[in-house]
C-alpha cells in the first residue's frame, strides 16, 4: 500500500499555479508581525528589520508609525528615511493617512508600516489601510507591517468573548494569507500585566488572546506547508494538524462518535470530517437511520462528505489518505466473529491504515 | 549542615521555545537577562552556548558566567554545567542554555532539566532554551516529518510544568538567510544543513509544531488557573439545579497495552499525547507470557513511567481476555493496542490479539494506532 497519494495535476491548475507564479514575481513581498496585544514588540522587532535591511543595502522608506513611540523604537526611526503619514480631518476625527501619491513618486523598495488595520477617513484613495498596503504590493513595493490578533476581522467573534469588545478596524485574514512571511511575536503576558493604561486587558484575557494569535499563525503555517508541497509537486501523508475523520454508517453509535471527535478536534485544535459511504441496497430503516445520524452531524457543523465506489474499505482509505486523516472513527461491525472465512471491514481496515489512528466505537445496542 | 526551618519557594521556569537552532532563542534569553540585570536582579550564566554566534556573544557582556565544569570521560575532555558552583552562589536567577541537553556520563545527573529541577528546588528562578523537536511526544512526529530520530527527549511533564513557554519565532525563510550569512554555522555546516534539516518544509512544520504547542501550553495554563477552577465549580451548581443534565463528560481513562515490540515506544508516545490532549488518565499494561523478551518490555515500562504513566504486568493465559477484564475492572474508556505483525496466509483464519480484544471489550472504544513509517 503506498504511502503516499500520487495527485496528477490537470492543465486549468497548472495554468493556474504559472499565473500565479507570475504575479508573485511583480509583486512587492509582504512580511506581517503578528502579535496579541499592543507592546508585545511588535514595532520594536518590525522596524529593527527594516535597518537591518538598509544595513543590507535594501531601499527602505517609514510610511507609517503609531502613536506613542517609545524611545527604543525611536533610536530606530532616526536611522531610516520616513515619509510621515498626512492628518485628515473629517467628523471633528483627526486620521493618520498614509501619503501614498509620495509613496508613489518616491518609490523604495521597502515600506514600513505600522498598524496595518487602521482605516482611512471617508473619500480616501482606499478605505482600509491594508488596502494601501495590497496596492502598494501591487506596483512592486515590498512591505513590512504590524497587526495584533484582535484587529482580524474574521476572529472579532473569539476577541470580543475574551475580551467582550469588537475591534472598529479590521484586516480580512485572507490577506494574512497573502503574505510571504509572517512571524509570531510572543512574550510573557506577565510583562504586561500592570500597566495602568486601561487598555491592557487582565492577565487570563491575554493568554486567551495569545492563544488565539498562535492557532491563527500555525494556521497560516499549515497553509503555507501545503502551499509549498503543492507546487513542489510532494504530497506527504503526513501533517502537523489532527484530523479526524468521523465515519457514519446506519448501525454506527453516530452520537457517541460525533461527540468524541467534537472533543477531540477542541482539544487538538485540529479539523474533524464527517463521511459515509453510498451503498447501494440500503433498507429504508437502515436508510433512516443514516439520514438521522447525517443531520446530527449537520447539526454540529462538521464537513460532510459522501463516498462513492463499490469497496467500502477502498473508498474510506483512499479518502482518508487524500485528506491526511490521523484518526479515523469507526463503528463496530456486528458480524458475527465465527465466520472468518471472508475479513470483514475492519480487520481490512486494520490491516491497511498504516498512516492513521483506527478508533473503533462500540454499538449503541452494545450497551 | 543546618537544618532550615522551611525550604525554601521554588523557583520558577521560564523555556524560550523554538524551532530549530539560530531562530535567536539564546538571544531572547540574553535580552531578557540584561534588562533584568538592570532592574538590579542578582542574576548569573549557568550555562551558555554560544555556536560562535558574534550577535549573541555581545549580549552577554557584563553578565556574571559561572565557568563550567571539566570532565573526563573515554579519554575526552567535556564541558558541563557546574550545578553545584551555581548552587553555591545562590542567585535569584540563572540562565542555562539548551535544557534538553544529555550530561556526560559520570555527572551527578542524567540530564540537564534534571539539574535545572535541583536549581528550582533551592528556590533560584531559571531562564532556558529548547527546541520543539526535543519534546518526547512529537519525537515520531518529527521524524516523520524531517528523518530525524531525534535522541535527546524531554519528557513533556517536564515543560508542563514551566511557568511559561515563550515562542521564539523567526520565518523559515529568514533562518535560511542567515544560514547563508554564515550567523548560524560555519560555511560547510551551513550547506549540509540547508540541504538536509533546514529545507523549507521541514522548517514550516516544525515551526507549525511549535506553534501549536504554545498554544496548547497557553491552554493548559489557562485550564489549570483559579478562575478556570471556579467556573468548573460553577458549572457543577449549574447542573446540581439541572440546567447542565446529561452534559457531564465522564473523564477518559487511556489503557495502553504494550509489547517487546519495538513499536511500542511509538504506540506509548501516542497514547500519552492522546490522553494529554484530552486530559485523560493514563495507564498501561503488558501481559506477560512465556516467550516474551522481559528486557525488551521493561524498557518500555520503564519509558512508560518516566513519562507519568501508571504500569501494570499482569499474568494470564488469555490475553485479550486479560486485557479486557482490566479495562473494565479500572474503568477504562479507551485502550491503545498496536497492530497485530501481519500473519502468514494459514494463520489468517485465525483472530489476532487485536481482533479478539475489538471483539471481548465491544464496549469499549479501541485505538488501534498506525505504525507511522516514514514515505520512501
Amino acid at each position: 500500500v503506498p504511502a503516499r497519494v500520487d495527485y496528477r495535476r490537470n492543465p486549468e491548475e497548472l495554468l493556474r499555479l504559472v499565473q500565479a507564479d507570475e504575479r508573485r514575481e511583480r509583486r512587492g513581498r509582504l512580511k506581517i508581525f503578528l502579535g496579541y496585544a499592543s507592546r508585545v514588540g511588535k514595532s520594536v522587532r518590525m522596524f529593527a528589520e527594516g535597518r537591518r535591511r538598509k544595513l543590507r543595502g535594501q531601499d527602505v522608506v517609514v510610511a507609517a508609525v503609531q502613536p506613542g513611540v517609545t524611545p527604543e523604537v525611536q533610536s530606530i526611526l532616526s536611522a531610516l528615511e520616513a515619509i510621515p503619514t498626512l492628518t485628515e480631518k473629517y467628523g471633528g476625527q483627526e486620521y493618520q493617512v498614509i501619503d501614498m501619491a509620495a509613496l508613489f513618486r518616491r518609490h523604495p523598495g521597502v515600506c514600513v508600516i505600522d498598524g496595518l488595520a487602521y482605516f482611512n477617513p471617508p473619500g480616501s484613495r482606499n478605505p482600509e489601510r491594508w488596502q494601501d498596503v495590497e496596492e502598494l504590493l501591487e506596483r512592486g513595493v515590498s512591505v513590512i507591517t504590524a497587526v495584533n490578533v484582535q484587529h482580524i476581522r474574521e476572529k472579532q467573534d473569539e476577541v470580543e468573548r475574551i475580551t467582550g469588545k469588537r475591534a472598529c478596524d479590521s484586516v480580512p485574514q485572507a490577506f494574512l494569507l497573502e503574505a510571504e512571511e509572517i512571524e509570531v511575536v510572543d512574550a510573557s503576558p506577565d510583562a504586561l500585566i500592570g500597566r495602568s493604561d486601561g487598555i491592557t486587558p487582565g492577565s487570563r484575557q491575554l493568554a486567551e488572546l495569545r492563544e488565539l494569535a498562535l492557532l491563527l499563525a500555525a494556521d497560516v503555517v499549515d497553509r503555507q506547508l501545503q502551499d509549498y508541497l503543492d507546487s513542489h509537486g510532494i504530497t506527504a501523508s503526513w501533517g502537523t494538524q489532527e484530523r479526524i475523520l468521523v465515519c457514519l454508517t446506519p448501525r454506527s453509535n453516530a452520537a457517541a462518535m460525533l461527540k468524541s471527535g467534537l472533543r477531540n478536534k477542541l482539544r487538538f485544535h485540529g479539523a474533524l470530517l464527517v463521511a459515509y459511504v453510498e451503498q447501494k441496497g440500503l433498507g429504508p430503516g437502515d436508510q433512516e437511520k443514516l439520514n438521522r445520524h447525517l443531520e446530527a452531524a449537520r447539526e454540529m457543523g462538521a464537513e460532510m462528505h459522501c463516498l462513492r465506489g463499490d469497496d467500502f474499505v477502498r473508498a474510506i482509505l483512499d479518502f482518508a489518505r487524500e485528506q491526511r486523516v490521523t484518526q479515523l472513527f469507526l463503528g463496530h461491525t456486528s458480524r458475527p466473529p465465527a465466520v472468518r472465512l471472508r475479513r470483514g471491514p475492519i480487520d481490512r481496515l486494520i490491516d491497511a491504515a498504516e498512516d492513521f489512528d483506527l478508533r473503533i466505537f462500540p454499538h449503541a445496542e452494545d450497551k | 549542615v543546618t537544618p532550615e526551618a522551611a525550604p525554601p519557594r521554588r523557583g520558577r521556569l521560564k523555556i524560550y521555545l523554538g524551532y530549530a537552532a539560530g531562530v535567536g532563542k539564546t538571544y531572547r534569553m540574553l535580552e531578557e537577562a540584561q534588562a533584568l540585570k538592570g532592574e538590579g536582579v542578582d542574576l548569573v550564566v549557568g550555562y551558555f552556548e554560544p555556536h560562535g554566534r558574534q550577535e549573541t556573544i555581545a549580549k552577554i557582556e557584563g553578565l556574571e558566567i559561572i565557568p563550567r565544569r571539566a570532565l573526563t570521560y573515554a579519554g575526552s575532555q567535556f564541558q558541563e554545567m557546574d550545578t553545584e558552583a551555581i548552587l553555591r552562589r545562590k542567585p535569584a536567577v540563572a540562565l542555562v542554555d539548551e535544557f534538553a541537553h544529555t550530561n556526560v556520563p559520570g555527572s551527578e545527573r542524567v540530564k540537564r532539566w534534571q539539574d535545572v529541577k535541583a536549581l528550582q528546588e533551592a528556590g533560584i528562578d531559571v531562564i532556558t532554551t529548547m527546541n520543539v523537536q526535543h519534546l518526547e511526544s512529537l519525537n515520531d512526529q518529527v521524524w516523520h516529518v524531517t528523518g530525524v530520530r531525534v535522541r535527546e527527549t524531554i519528557p513533556d511533564w517536564v515543560v508542563d510544568e514551566a511557568d511559561e513557554v515563550v515562542f521564539v519565532d523567526l520565518t523559515p525563510r529568514a533562518l535560511r538567510n542567515r544560514l547563508e550569512r554564515g550567523v548560524v554555522y560555519g560555511p560547510d555546516k551551513a550547506k549540509r544543513a540547508m540541504e538536509n534539516f533546514f529545507v523549507e518544509s521541514n522548517l514550516t512544520a516544525l515551526r507549525e509544531m511549535a506553534l501549536r504547542h504554545t498554544a496548547h501550553e497557553v491552554e493548559e495554563k489557562l485550564s489549570a488557573s483559579p478562575v478556570a477552577l471556579e467556573a468548573a465549580g460553577l458549572l457543577e451548581k449549574g447542573q446540581a439545579s439541572g440546567a447542565q443534565a446529561g452534559q457531564t463528560i465522564r473523564k477518559d481513562r487511556i489503557l495502553i497495552c504494550l509489547t517487546g515490540s519495538p513499536s511500542s515506544a511509538m504506540l506509548i508516545r501516542r497514547g500519552k499525547r492522546v490522553a494529554d490532549y484530552l486530559q485523560a488518565d493514563c495507564l498501561a499494561i503488558h501481559v506477560a507470557r512465556n516467550g516474551a523478551s522481559v528486557e525488551d518490555v521493561e524498557r518500555h515500562m520503564s519509558f512508560a513511567r518516566n513519562l507519568r504513566i501508571e504500569t501494570h504486568i499482569l499474568e494470564g493465559d488469555g490475553i485479550a481476555r486479560c486485557i479486557t477484564d482490566f479495562a473494565r475492572r479500572e474503568g477504562i474508556t479507551q485502550i491503545f493496542m498496536g497492530r497485530s505483525r501481519s500473519q502468514p496466509w494459514w494463520k489468517q483464519f485465525r483472530e489476532t490479539v487485536v481482533q479478539q480484544v475489538v471483539r471481548c471489550a465491544h464496549d469499549i472504544q479501541i485505538t488501534i494506532v498506525a505504525d507511522r513509517r516514514r514515505p520512501a
